[in-house]
Protein backbone atom coordinates (compact mmCIF):
# COMPACT_ATOMS: atom_id res chain seq x y z
CA UNK A 1 0.00 0.00 0.00
CA UNK A 2 1.32 3.46 -0.88
CA UNK A 3 2.14 5.85 1.95
CA UNK A 4 0.63 9.32 2.00
CA UNK A 5 3.78 11.42 1.69
CA UNK A 6 4.33 13.87 4.55
CA UNK A 7 4.84 17.05 2.51
CA UNK A 8 2.15 16.37 -0.12
CA UNK A 9 -1.38 17.61 0.15
CA UNK A 10 -3.83 14.76 -0.28
CA UNK A 11 -7.45 14.99 -1.40
CA UNK A 12 -9.92 14.54 1.46
CA UNK A 13 -13.60 14.23 0.63
CA UNK A 14 -16.20 14.49 3.36
CA UNK A 15 -19.94 14.97 3.57
CA UNK A 16 -20.07 18.19 5.55
CA UNK A 17 -23.51 18.83 7.03
CA UNK A 18 -25.06 16.79 4.23
CA UNK A 19 -23.06 18.35 1.37
CA UNK A 20 -20.23 16.60 -0.48
CA UNK A 21 -17.11 18.73 -0.25
CA UNK A 22 -13.43 18.26 -0.98
CA UNK A 23 -10.26 19.82 0.35
CA UNK A 24 -6.59 18.97 0.61
CA UNK A 25 -4.52 18.08 3.66
CA UNK A 26 -1.04 16.96 4.56
CA UNK A 27 -1.09 13.86 6.77
CA UNK A 28 -0.39 15.92 9.90
CA UNK A 29 -3.31 18.32 9.38
CA UNK A 30 -5.88 18.18 12.15
CA UNK A 31 -9.52 17.79 11.24
CA UNK A 32 -10.23 20.99 13.18
CA UNK A 33 -7.81 22.95 10.98
CA UNK A 34 -9.09 21.22 7.84
CA UNK A 35 -12.66 22.26 8.64
CA UNK A 36 -11.70 25.85 9.39
CA UNK A 37 -8.90 26.59 6.92
CA UNK A 38 -9.70 24.29 3.99
CA UNK A 39 -13.49 24.12 4.08
CA UNK A 40 -14.16 27.52 5.64
CA UNK A 41 -16.36 26.03 8.36
CA UNK A 42 -15.10 28.31 11.08
CA UNK A 43 -17.93 27.58 13.51
CA UNK A 44 -15.81 24.80 15.01
CA UNK A 45 -13.59 26.45 17.60
CA UNK A 46 -10.14 25.35 18.64
CA UNK A 47 -9.25 25.77 22.29
CA UNK A 48 -6.61 23.60 23.91
CA UNK A 49 -5.69 21.43 20.91
CA UNK A 50 -4.95 18.41 23.05
CA UNK A 51 -8.36 16.99 23.77
CA UNK A 52 -9.19 18.60 27.09
CA UNK A 53 -11.52 21.55 26.49
CA UNK A 54 -14.11 20.07 24.10
CA UNK A 55 -14.58 23.29 22.09
CA UNK A 56 -13.67 21.57 18.80
CA UNK A 57 -16.21 18.74 19.16
CA UNK A 58 -17.84 17.73 15.86
CA UNK A 59 -19.78 14.64 14.82
CA UNK A 60 -18.01 12.11 12.60
CA UNK A 61 -20.33 9.43 11.25
CA UNK A 62 -22.80 10.60 13.87
CA UNK A 63 -20.49 10.34 16.87
CA UNK A 64 -19.36 13.33 18.89
CA UNK A 65 -15.55 13.42 18.77
CA UNK A 66 -12.76 15.92 19.31
CA UNK A 67 -11.67 17.27 15.91
CA UNK A 68 -8.27 18.30 17.35
CA UNK A 69 -7.55 14.62 18.07
CA UNK A 70 -8.53 13.53 14.55
CA UNK A 71 -6.42 13.77 11.43
CA UNK A 72 -8.10 15.19 8.34
CA UNK A 73 -6.92 12.26 6.19
CA UNK A 74 -8.59 9.86 8.65
CA UNK A 75 -11.92 11.56 7.95
CA UNK A 76 -11.78 10.89 4.19
CA UNK A 77 -15.11 9.48 3.01
CA UNK A 78 -16.82 10.12 6.31
CA UNK A 79 -19.81 12.22 7.26
CA UNK A 80 -18.86 15.27 9.33
CA UNK A 81 -21.47 17.39 11.08
CA UNK A 82 -20.58 20.69 12.65
CA UNK A 83 -22.30 23.60 14.35
CA UNK A 84 -23.10 25.04 10.91
CA UNK A 85 -25.51 22.13 10.40
CA UNK A 86 -27.56 22.78 13.53
CA UNK A 87 -29.49 25.82 12.30
CA UNK A 88 -32.57 25.61 10.13
CA UNK A 89 -32.55 25.99 6.34
CA UNK A 90 -33.99 29.52 6.58
CA UNK A 91 -31.16 30.63 8.86
CA UNK A 92 -33.18 30.64 12.08
CA UNK A 93 -31.97 28.81 15.18
CA UNK A 94 -32.38 25.06 15.62
CA UNK A 95 -33.93 23.58 18.77
CA UNK A 96 -30.64 23.25 20.67
CA UNK A 97 -29.47 26.72 19.67
CA UNK A 98 -32.82 28.26 20.61
CA UNK A 99 -32.73 26.58 24.04
CA UNK A 100 -29.21 27.93 24.69
CA UNK A 101 -30.35 31.40 23.59
CA UNK A 102 -33.44 31.40 25.80
CA UNK A 103 -31.65 30.06 28.87
CA UNK A 104 -28.64 32.40 28.71
CA UNK A 105 -26.41 29.34 28.27
CA UNK A 106 -23.62 31.30 26.59
CA UNK A 107 -21.74 34.50 27.13
CA UNK A 108 -18.63 34.72 24.98
CA UNK A 109 -19.76 31.74 22.91
CA UNK A 110 -16.34 30.23 22.32
CA UNK A 111 -17.18 26.85 23.86
CA UNK A 112 -20.77 26.75 22.58
CA UNK A 113 -20.22 24.82 19.30
CA UNK A 114 -18.65 22.00 21.30
CA UNK A 115 -21.52 21.86 23.77
CA UNK A 116 -24.13 21.90 21.02
CA UNK A 117 -22.52 19.20 18.86
CA UNK A 118 -21.97 17.00 21.93
CA UNK A 119 -25.61 17.38 22.95
CA UNK A 120 -26.76 16.83 19.37
CA UNK A 121 -25.31 13.30 19.58
CA UNK A 122 -25.94 12.66 23.26
CA UNK A 123 -29.65 13.55 23.27
CA UNK A 124 -30.12 11.08 20.41
CA UNK A 125 -28.75 8.30 22.62
CA UNK A 126 -30.57 9.46 25.78
CA UNK A 127 -33.68 11.53 24.93
CA UNK A 128 -34.87 11.80 28.54
CA UNK A 129 -31.76 12.58 30.61
CA UNK A 130 -31.56 13.64 34.23
CA UNK A 131 -29.48 16.65 35.20
CA UNK A 132 -26.83 14.27 36.49
CA UNK A 133 -26.75 12.44 33.14
CA UNK A 134 -26.18 15.76 31.41
CA UNK A 135 -23.43 16.82 33.81
CA UNK A 136 -21.68 13.53 33.09
CA UNK A 137 -22.20 13.80 29.31
CA UNK A 138 -20.95 17.39 29.26
CA UNK A 139 -18.04 16.81 31.63
CA UNK A 140 -15.71 16.83 28.63
CA UNK A 141 -16.67 20.40 27.66
CA UNK A 142 -15.29 23.42 29.45
CA UNK A 143 -17.03 26.76 29.75
CA UNK A 144 -15.31 29.60 31.60
CA UNK A 145 -18.24 32.06 31.50
CA UNK A 146 -21.52 30.52 32.56
CA UNK A 147 -20.77 28.29 35.55
CA UNK A 148 -22.68 25.52 33.71
CA UNK A 149 -26.04 25.93 35.52
CA UNK A 150 -27.61 27.67 32.52
CA UNK A 151 -26.11 25.13 30.13
CA UNK A 152 -27.70 22.25 32.03
CA UNK A 153 -31.01 24.16 32.13
CA UNK A 154 -30.82 24.76 28.37
CA UNK A 155 -30.00 21.12 27.69
CA UNK A 156 -32.97 19.97 29.79
CA UNK A 157 -35.22 22.41 27.87
CA UNK A 158 -33.87 21.22 24.52
CA UNK A 159 -34.38 17.57 25.49
CA UNK A 160 -38.00 18.31 26.47
CA UNK A 161 -38.61 20.16 23.20
CA UNK A 162 -37.06 17.35 21.15
CA UNK A 163 -39.23 14.77 22.92
CA UNK A 164 -42.33 16.84 22.19
CA UNK A 165 -41.49 16.92 18.49
CA UNK A 166 -40.59 13.27 18.06
CA UNK B 1 0.13 22.98 18.88
CA UNK B 2 0.31 20.94 15.70
CA UNK B 3 1.68 17.46 15.02
CA UNK B 4 5.11 17.06 13.40
CA UNK B 5 5.31 15.90 9.77
CA UNK B 6 4.95 12.17 9.12
CA UNK B 7 4.13 9.85 6.25
CA UNK B 8 0.86 8.04 6.73
CA UNK B 9 -0.59 4.67 5.83
CA UNK B 10 -4.34 4.21 5.93
CA UNK B 11 -4.30 0.42 6.34
CA UNK B 12 -7.19 -1.70 5.10
CA UNK B 13 -5.91 -5.09 6.27
CA UNK B 14 -3.71 -6.59 8.99
CA UNK B 15 -1.27 -7.53 6.18
CA UNK B 16 -0.91 -3.85 5.19
CA UNK B 17 0.17 -3.08 8.75
CA UNK B 18 2.68 -5.91 9.16
CA UNK B 19 4.23 -5.14 5.74
CA UNK B 20 4.64 -1.48 6.70
CA UNK B 21 6.03 -2.37 10.14
CA UNK B 22 8.54 -4.72 8.52
CA UNK B 23 9.82 -1.82 6.46
CA UNK B 24 9.62 1.01 9.01
CA UNK B 25 9.43 -0.85 12.35
CA UNK B 26 10.96 1.38 15.02
CA UNK B 27 10.14 4.63 13.18
CA UNK B 28 6.47 3.77 12.80
CA UNK B 29 3.65 4.31 15.24
CA UNK B 30 0.19 2.75 15.16
CA UNK B 31 -2.87 4.96 15.52
CA UNK B 32 -6.42 3.73 16.07
CA UNK B 33 -8.58 6.21 18.01
CA UNK B 34 -5.59 8.36 18.89
CA UNK B 35 -7.08 9.78 22.09
CA UNK B 36 -3.69 9.65 23.80
CA UNK B 37 -1.40 9.57 20.77
CA UNK B 38 -2.93 12.60 19.04
CA UNK B 39 -2.44 14.74 22.16
CA UNK B 40 1.18 13.52 22.34
CA UNK B 41 1.67 14.29 18.64
CA UNK B 42 0.14 17.73 19.05
CA UNK B 43 2.54 18.41 21.90
CA UNK B 44 5.37 16.82 19.88
CA UNK B 45 6.19 14.39 22.64
CA UNK B 46 6.36 11.72 19.92
CA UNK B 47 7.69 12.25 16.39
CA UNK B 48 7.14 9.13 14.29
CA UNK B 49 8.40 8.96 10.70
CA UNK B 50 5.35 6.94 9.70
CA UNK B 51 1.91 6.82 11.21
CA UNK B 52 -0.17 3.70 10.49
CA UNK B 53 -3.92 4.16 10.83
CA UNK B 54 -5.56 0.82 11.67
CA UNK B 55 -9.03 2.19 12.39
CA UNK B 56 -10.46 1.06 9.03
CA UNK B 57 -9.44 -2.59 9.33
CA UNK B 58 -12.88 -4.20 9.48
CA UNK B 59 -11.42 -7.62 10.46
CA UNK B 60 -10.41 -6.12 13.82
CA UNK B 61 -13.84 -4.73 14.66
CA UNK B 62 -15.31 -7.49 16.81
CA UNK B 63 -16.25 -8.47 20.36
CA UNK B 64 -16.57 -12.23 20.71
CA UNK B 65 -16.58 -14.99 23.25
CA UNK B 66 -13.64 -17.35 22.89
CA UNK B 67 -13.53 -20.10 25.50
CA UNK B 68 -13.26 -18.51 28.94
CA UNK B 69 -12.42 -15.07 27.49
CA UNK B 70 -14.06 -12.15 25.78
CA UNK B 71 -11.81 -11.12 22.90
CA UNK B 72 -11.99 -7.52 21.74
CA UNK B 73 -10.49 -6.50 18.39
CA UNK B 74 -8.17 -3.52 18.00
CA UNK B 75 -10.64 -1.13 16.39
CA UNK B 76 -13.45 -1.54 18.96
CA UNK B 77 -14.00 1.80 20.68
CA UNK B 78 -14.55 2.20 24.40
CA UNK B 79 -18.09 3.44 23.60
CA UNK B 80 -18.80 0.32 21.52
CA UNK B 81 -17.78 -1.87 24.44
CA UNK B 82 -19.70 0.36 26.88
CA UNK B 83 -22.83 -0.18 24.77
CA UNK B 84 -22.26 -3.90 24.13
CA UNK B 85 -25.46 -5.57 25.32
CA UNK B 86 -23.67 -8.44 27.12
CA UNK B 87 -21.24 -6.20 29.00
CA UNK B 88 -22.94 -6.32 32.40
CA UNK B 89 -23.13 -10.13 32.45
CA UNK B 90 -19.85 -10.95 30.69
CA UNK B 91 -17.55 -8.18 31.96
CA UNK B 92 -19.18 -6.51 34.98
CA UNK B 93 -15.87 -4.98 36.10
CA UNK B 94 -15.59 -3.14 32.79
CA UNK B 95 -19.21 -2.00 33.03
CA UNK B 96 -18.13 -0.24 36.25
CA UNK B 97 -14.75 1.00 34.98
CA UNK B 98 -15.59 2.38 31.52
CA UNK B 99 -17.65 5.40 32.70
CA UNK B 100 -14.46 6.67 34.40
CA UNK B 101 -12.48 6.69 31.14
CA UNK B 102 -12.17 10.24 29.83
CA UNK B 103 -15.43 11.65 28.52
CA UNK B 104 -18.36 10.84 26.23
CA UNK B 105 -16.49 12.26 23.22
CA UNK B 106 -13.16 10.54 23.88
CA UNK B 107 -14.83 7.16 24.49
CA UNK B 108 -16.55 7.54 21.11
CA UNK B 109 -13.15 7.51 19.44
CA UNK B 110 -10.67 5.92 21.86
CA UNK B 111 -10.23 2.17 21.49
CA UNK B 112 -10.02 -0.52 24.16
CA UNK B 113 -6.77 -1.94 22.76
CA UNK B 114 -5.31 1.53 22.30
CA UNK B 115 -5.62 2.22 26.00
CA UNK B 116 -3.97 -1.13 26.78
CA UNK B 117 -1.11 -0.29 24.37
CA UNK B 118 -0.64 3.20 25.76
CA UNK B 119 -0.22 1.62 29.23
CA UNK B 120 -0.73 4.74 31.27
CA UNK B 121 -0.27 3.69 34.92
CA UNK B 122 -3.48 5.47 35.93
CA UNK B 123 -5.70 4.14 33.11
CA UNK B 124 -8.80 2.12 33.87
CA UNK B 125 -8.52 -0.54 31.15
CA UNK B 126 -4.95 -1.71 31.89
CA UNK B 127 -5.97 -1.86 35.57
CA UNK B 128 -9.05 -3.93 34.75
CA UNK B 129 -7.01 -6.25 32.51
CA UNK B 130 -4.40 -6.76 35.23
CA UNK B 131 -7.01 -7.36 37.94
CA UNK B 132 -8.84 -9.95 35.84
CA UNK B 133 -5.57 -11.54 34.68
CA UNK B 134 -6.25 -11.12 30.95
CA UNK B 135 -3.96 -11.29 27.97
CA UNK B 136 -2.93 -9.38 24.86
CA UNK B 137 -2.79 -10.71 21.29
CA UNK B 138 0.08 -9.39 19.15
CA UNK B 139 0.42 -9.93 15.41
CA UNK B 140 3.81 -9.72 13.72
CA UNK B 141 5.84 -11.17 10.85
CA UNK B 142 5.76 -14.65 12.40
CA UNK B 143 2.03 -14.62 13.06
CA UNK B 144 0.23 -14.21 16.36
CA UNK B 145 1.41 -14.55 19.91
CA UNK B 146 -0.53 -14.06 23.12
CA UNK B 147 1.08 -12.53 26.18
CA UNK B 148 -0.36 -12.57 29.70
CA UNK B 149 -0.96 -9.05 30.92
CA UNK B 150 1.92 -9.02 33.43
CA UNK B 151 4.36 -9.95 30.66
CA UNK B 152 2.86 -7.31 28.34
CA UNK B 153 2.99 -4.14 30.40
CA UNK B 154 6.62 -3.60 31.38
CA UNK B 155 6.42 -0.15 32.96
CA UNK B 156 5.10 3.36 32.56
CA UNK B 157 3.92 3.78 28.94
CA UNK B 158 6.00 0.77 27.93
CA UNK B 159 5.09 -2.72 26.79
CA UNK B 160 6.66 -5.88 25.41
CA UNK B 161 5.28 -5.14 21.92
CA UNK B 162 8.17 -5.51 19.43
CA UNK B 163 8.95 -3.05 16.60
CA UNK B 164 7.51 -5.34 13.90
CA UNK B 165 4.31 -6.37 15.66
CA UNK B 166 1.16 -4.66 16.89
CA UNK B 167 -1.72 -5.41 19.22
CA UNK B 168 -4.65 -6.88 17.30
CA UNK B 169 -6.85 -7.90 20.23
CA UNK B 170 -7.12 -8.04 23.98
CA UNK B 171 -8.70 -10.86 25.99
CA UNK B 172 -10.57 -10.26 29.23
CA UNK B 173 -11.58 -13.37 31.22
CA UNK B 174 -15.40 -13.44 31.33
CA UNK B 175 -17.14 -13.31 34.71
CA UNK B 176 -17.85 -16.69 36.24
CA UNK B 177 -20.94 -17.48 38.34
CA UNK B 178 -20.38 -16.50 41.97
CA UNK B 179 -17.81 -13.81 41.17
CA UNK B 180 -18.32 -10.24 42.28
CA UNK B 181 -16.68 -7.07 41.02
CA UNK B 182 -16.15 -3.52 42.20
CA UNK B 183 -14.37 -0.44 40.87
CA UNK B 184 -13.57 2.87 42.53
CA UNK B 185 -11.62 5.87 41.36
CA UNK B 186 -10.40 9.08 42.97
CA UNK B 187 -9.67 11.91 40.54
CA UNK B 188 -9.56 15.69 40.83
CA UNK B 189 -12.30 16.01 38.24
CA UNK B 190 -14.53 13.41 36.67
CA UNK B 191 -12.78 11.99 33.60
CA UNK B 192 -9.40 13.28 34.65
CA UNK B 193 -6.39 11.03 35.29
CA UNK B 194 -6.91 8.88 38.38
CA UNK B 195 -4.98 9.82 41.51
CA UNK B 196 -5.73 6.26 42.62
CA UNK B 197 -8.00 3.74 40.89
CA UNK B 198 -8.96 0.40 42.42
CA UNK B 199 -10.59 -2.70 40.99
CA UNK B 200 -11.57 -5.85 42.84
CA UNK B 201 -12.89 -9.28 41.94
CA UNK B 202 -13.82 -12.04 44.37
CA UNK B 203 -15.15 -15.58 44.37
CA UNK B 204 -15.69 -17.77 47.44
CA UNK B 205 -11.94 -18.55 47.73
CA UNK B 206 -9.98 -15.52 46.55
CA UNK B 207 -10.03 -11.77 46.32
CA UNK B 208 -7.88 -9.90 43.79
CA UNK B 209 -7.40 -6.19 44.42
CA UNK B 210 -5.83 -4.13 41.63
CA UNK B 211 -4.46 -0.62 42.11
CA UNK B 212 -3.62 1.90 39.39
CA UNK B 213 -2.18 5.40 39.52
CA UNK B 214 0.45 4.66 42.17
CA UNK B 215 3.19 2.38 40.80
CA UNK B 216 4.55 2.54 37.22
CA UNK B 217 1.94 -0.04 36.19
CA UNK B 218 -1.16 -1.63 37.75
CA UNK B 219 -0.37 -3.84 40.75
CA UNK B 220 -2.49 -6.70 42.05
CA UNK B 221 -2.77 -8.09 45.59
CA UNK B 222 -4.18 -11.58 45.86
CA UNK B 223 -5.81 -12.63 49.12
CA UNK B 224 -7.38 -15.89 50.20
CA UNK B 225 -10.76 -15.31 51.82
CA UNK B 226 -9.31 -17.14 54.85
CA UNK B 227 -6.60 -14.47 55.24
CA UNK B 228 -8.84 -11.59 56.18
CA UNK B 229 -7.85 -11.38 59.87
CA UNK B 230 -4.72 -9.36 59.06
CA UNK B 231 -6.27 -7.45 56.15
CA UNK B 232 -5.15 -4.05 57.47
CA UNK B 233 -1.53 -5.20 57.68
CA UNK B 234 -1.62 -6.79 54.26
CA UNK B 235 -3.07 -3.63 52.72
CA UNK B 236 -0.51 -1.50 54.52
CA UNK B 237 2.32 -3.67 53.16
CA UNK B 238 0.78 -3.54 49.69
CA UNK B 239 0.41 0.26 49.84
CA UNK B 240 4.09 0.68 50.79
CA UNK B 241 5.24 -1.82 48.15
CA UNK B 242 3.88 0.38 45.36
CA UNK B 243 6.60 3.02 45.78
CA UNK B 244 4.20 5.97 45.62
CA UNK B 245 5.65 9.38 44.79
CA UNK B 246 4.58 12.97 45.41
CA UNK B 247 3.30 14.94 42.44
CA UNK B 248 1.14 17.96 41.73
CA UNK B 249 -2.06 15.92 42.14
CA UNK B 250 -1.42 14.13 45.44
CA UNK B 251 1.24 13.25 47.96
CA UNK B 252 2.66 9.74 48.30
CA UNK B 253 1.22 9.56 51.79
CA UNK B 254 -2.28 10.42 50.54
CA UNK B 255 -2.03 7.78 47.83
CA UNK B 256 -0.99 5.11 50.36
CA UNK B 257 -3.90 6.12 52.58
CA UNK B 258 -6.32 5.78 49.66
CA UNK B 259 -4.96 2.31 48.90
CA UNK B 260 -5.41 1.26 52.55
CA UNK B 261 -8.86 2.73 53.09
CA UNK B 262 -10.52 2.26 49.72
CA UNK B 263 -8.74 -1.07 49.29
CA UNK B 264 -10.35 -2.31 52.49
CA UNK B 265 -13.73 -0.98 51.43
CA UNK B 266 -13.54 -2.70 48.05
CA UNK B 267 -12.20 -5.99 49.40
CA UNK B 268 -14.99 -6.14 51.98
CA UNK B 269 -17.60 -5.20 49.41
CA UNK B 270 -16.72 -7.95 46.92
CA UNK B 271 -15.99 -10.55 49.61
CA UNK B 272 -19.34 -9.96 51.33
CA UNK B 273 -21.13 -10.20 48.01
CA UNK B 274 -19.29 -13.42 47.10
CA UNK B 275 -19.74 -15.24 50.42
Amino acid sequence: MPLLEKHDRHAVRVTLNGRQVEGHAKPNMLLSDFLRAELGATGTHVGCEHGVCGACTVRVDGKAVRSCLYLAVQADGRQVDTIEGLGREDGSLGILQQAFHENFALQCGFCTPGFLTTLDHYLGTNPDPTEDDLREALSGNMCRCTGYAEIIRAAMAAAAELRKRS
Amino acid sequence: MKPPYFDMLIAQTVGDVTACLKQHGPEAKIIAGGQSLMAMLNMRLVKPEVLIDISRISDLNYIRRDGPDIEIGATVTQAELENWEELETALPLLARAIPHIGHFQTRNRGTVCGSICHSDPSSELPLSLATLGGSVVLTGPRGKRTLPVDAFQTGMLSTACGPEEFVTAVRFPAAKPGQHHAFHEVARRHGDFAVVALAAVADDKNVRLGVGGVADRPAVLELGTGQMADLDDRLNGFAWSLGAGDDIHASARYRRELVRRLGKKLVNEVRDAAS
